[in-house]
């Protein structure tokens, strides 16, 4: 790591670790947590899409299975720490599972069978109604209480998402610069090459499937102790459609894209959306004009921009510097 | 006896009603240099796909120092000691040299499964990689981008990977298309430098060069083998002016 972003991590830190004393006001805590939960939702859907080339539609299933388990296995009596646990562990498997159907094809083929799971597991959500509780959804007991902490006011609640997203962000960071993350990259740039220099392109993919599928689930328990309730809607496609978005949006294949695509999506549903009725608009001629002129999204993007402009500053100053030698 | 470093036996492979290899039967010993040559469509390519398993045959076997390796997904073919190098360039255009024969070096090393330790950590790996750049003459263009390359570096750069690798077969798919004279002669001497504990199998039009260095031709038309022998038994062959020649 250099030591400028050393320096830029630092301060992103140090913003992050104050934002409930600077913005003060509960309903922006409280948004800024929403964010981090979507971050870390499109980070993981990024895995698939930036680090492998895999365009999944149906990464809210997570949603859904880690979600109403977590609540089921609380409203049953288990303590939250087993319900979190046990939720995770077989929204894991699920993805699991999910993987192999969705790896039988590749390309358009892969998005058509995630996008049929996550409507599968909308489907059962929206039907099973003794289960779930149908279109009504379900309520959680209560938010938990990690080390006896109490995380039922905003900002609380705000520092207990900020870990499990800093941990989960280490995590992906590691992996993104690993051996592994490096036979992702591969695998997705040249997967017959890849092949042929020894590596398993199908079982590189699963696993990181079924790691991106771990990370969801995580996301999914968050969002569930962050609203408190579930319902069909939170795992409709329409959701799926958006984590995707952030990731795009922001620059897939980078670390810092899908937080950047998070956060103005989220800002734009919530914040906006107050002020102007089709907030949908917006987003959509955001995303048309990011697309247009930054079509690897907002990241790398502005990283291009920013080098050229910078590299142009540097030529006129060589330049005016050798002018009097002339 | 030794076992040949490669057998194929009945190979045969259809695609709709068009055979691409008709019950082609191969031998090739521990060291050996053989040339594949044939006309364009003559199923050359088809049957290097066919021994790596980008193809399945429809009939047939292929074995590596006995092993069977029909059935045998390419991954494991590659951890068998099979590598080849692709007549259209394949490699990894965004990336460096270096990480290219990293990414090689990895396929046959269990760390390829870490999802935590840097891969930049690694200097062992890239100390084998500038070793197995510097052995094709690109010690010095290690770490520029393979879309800033030449043609000629980029072919080299196959042959690095493939060596890399320390295969005891290798499969070469025209390592000398689209080179120019001096770029030929370069190569030339870098598959004349390869050790004689890797066999090769050579697909290749530039008669001089591949006649030079190979002990054994085959020669394939139509998918079919119709002489097999010595270079001079080969040349000799009325057959083969019929292939090459036309009548």
């Amino acid at each position: 790591m250099t030591r400028r972003s050393l320096i830029a991590l630092i301060v992103c830190a140090a913003v992050l670790a104050a934002v409930p004393a600077i913005i003060r006001h509960e309903f922006y805590i409280n948004l800024a947590s929403q964010i981090l939960i979507y971050a870390l939702l499109a980070l993981s859907v990024n895995m698939m899409l930036g680090y492998g080339g895999m365009v999944s539609l149906g990464h809210a299933a997570y949603l859904g299975v880690a979600g109403y388990a977590c609540i089921l296995l609380t409203v049953a009596g288990y303590g939250q720490l087993t319900a979190a646990l046990a939720a995770v562990a077989l929204s894991t498997a699920a993805a699991a599972l999910f993987g192999v159907l969705s790896l039988r094809a590749p390309g358009l083929g892969f998005i058509m069978i995630t996008l049929a799971l996550g409507q599968i597991v909308w489907g059962i959500a929206y039907r099973a109604n003794d289960l779930t509780g149908g279109d009504n959804g379900l309520t959680h007991p209560a938010r938990p209480m990690p080390f006896g902490i109490d995380i039922r006011d905003a900002s609380s609640f705000y520092y207990f998402t900020l870990i499990v997203f800093a941990v989960a962000l280490f995590f992906m960071w590691r992996f993104a610069r690993s051996p592994f993350g490096a036979s992702l990259m591969g695998a997705r740039d040249q997967p017959r090459r890849m092949r042929m220099l020894g590596h398993n392109v199908w079982l590189i993919r699963w696993i990181t499937f079924v790691i991106a599928g771990f990370w969801g689930s995580v996301a999914s328990i968050l969002y569930v102790y962050y609203n408190v309730f579930l319902s069909p809607h939170a795992l409709s496609l329409q959701q799926s459609a958006e984590i995707l978005l952030m990731a795009i949006l922001g620059g897939a294949s980078t670390l810092t894209g899908p937080i950047v695509g998070a956060v103005i999506i989220t800002l734009v549903k919530n914040v906006v959306s107050t002020y102007v009725e089709r907030w949908n608009i917006l987003l959509g001629a955001i995303f048309v004009v990011v697309i247009m002129f930054m079509p690897y999204g907002l990241v790398p993007g502005c990283r291009q921009l920013w080098q050229r402009l910078h590299s142009r500053r540097r030529h006129k100053a060589v330049a005016t510097a050798s002018e009097p030698a002339q | 006896m030794t076992a040949p470093a490669l057998e194929i036996a009945s190979l045969s492979k259809r695609f709709g009603g068009l055979p691409a290899t008709k019950d082609v039967a191969l031998r090739v010993m521990p060291g050996e240099r053989r040339l594949i040559i044939g006309p364009n469509g003559a199923g050359k390519t088809t049957l290097f796909n066919l021994v790596t398993g980008d193809l399945e045959p429809d009939e047939g076997s292929v074995r590596l120092f006995g092993h069977e390796l029909i059935g045998v997904p390419t991954q494991q073919r590659v951890h068998l000691g099979l590598a080849r190098t692709y007549q259209i360039l394949t490699l990894f255009p965004r990336e460096t040299l270096m990480h290219n024969v990293v990414l090689a070096l990895l396929g046959l090393d269990r760390l390829r499964w870490n999802p935590w330790s840097a891969l930049a950590g690694h200097r062992e790996l890239y100390d084998a990689a500038r070793e197995a750049l510097g052995r094709v003459g690109l010690g010095d263009r290690a770490d520029r981008v393979v879309a800033e390359t030449s043609y000629g570096e980029r072919r080299r750069l196959e042959l690095a990977m493939a060596l890399a690798q320390k295969p005891k077969v290798l499969l070469l798919d025209e390592p000398l298309a689209g080179l120019s004279q001096a770029e030929r002669q370069a190569v030339r001497g870098l598959l004349d430098a390869i050790p004689r504990d890797v066999t090769i199998v050579m697909i290749e039009h530039d008669m001089d060069t591949a006649l030079a260095f190979a002990e054994r031709i085959t020669v394939l038309h139509y998918g079919e083998v119709i002489v097999e022998g010595t270079r001079a038994e080969v040349v000799a062959d009325p057959r083969t002016r019929e292939v090459y020649l036309g009548d």
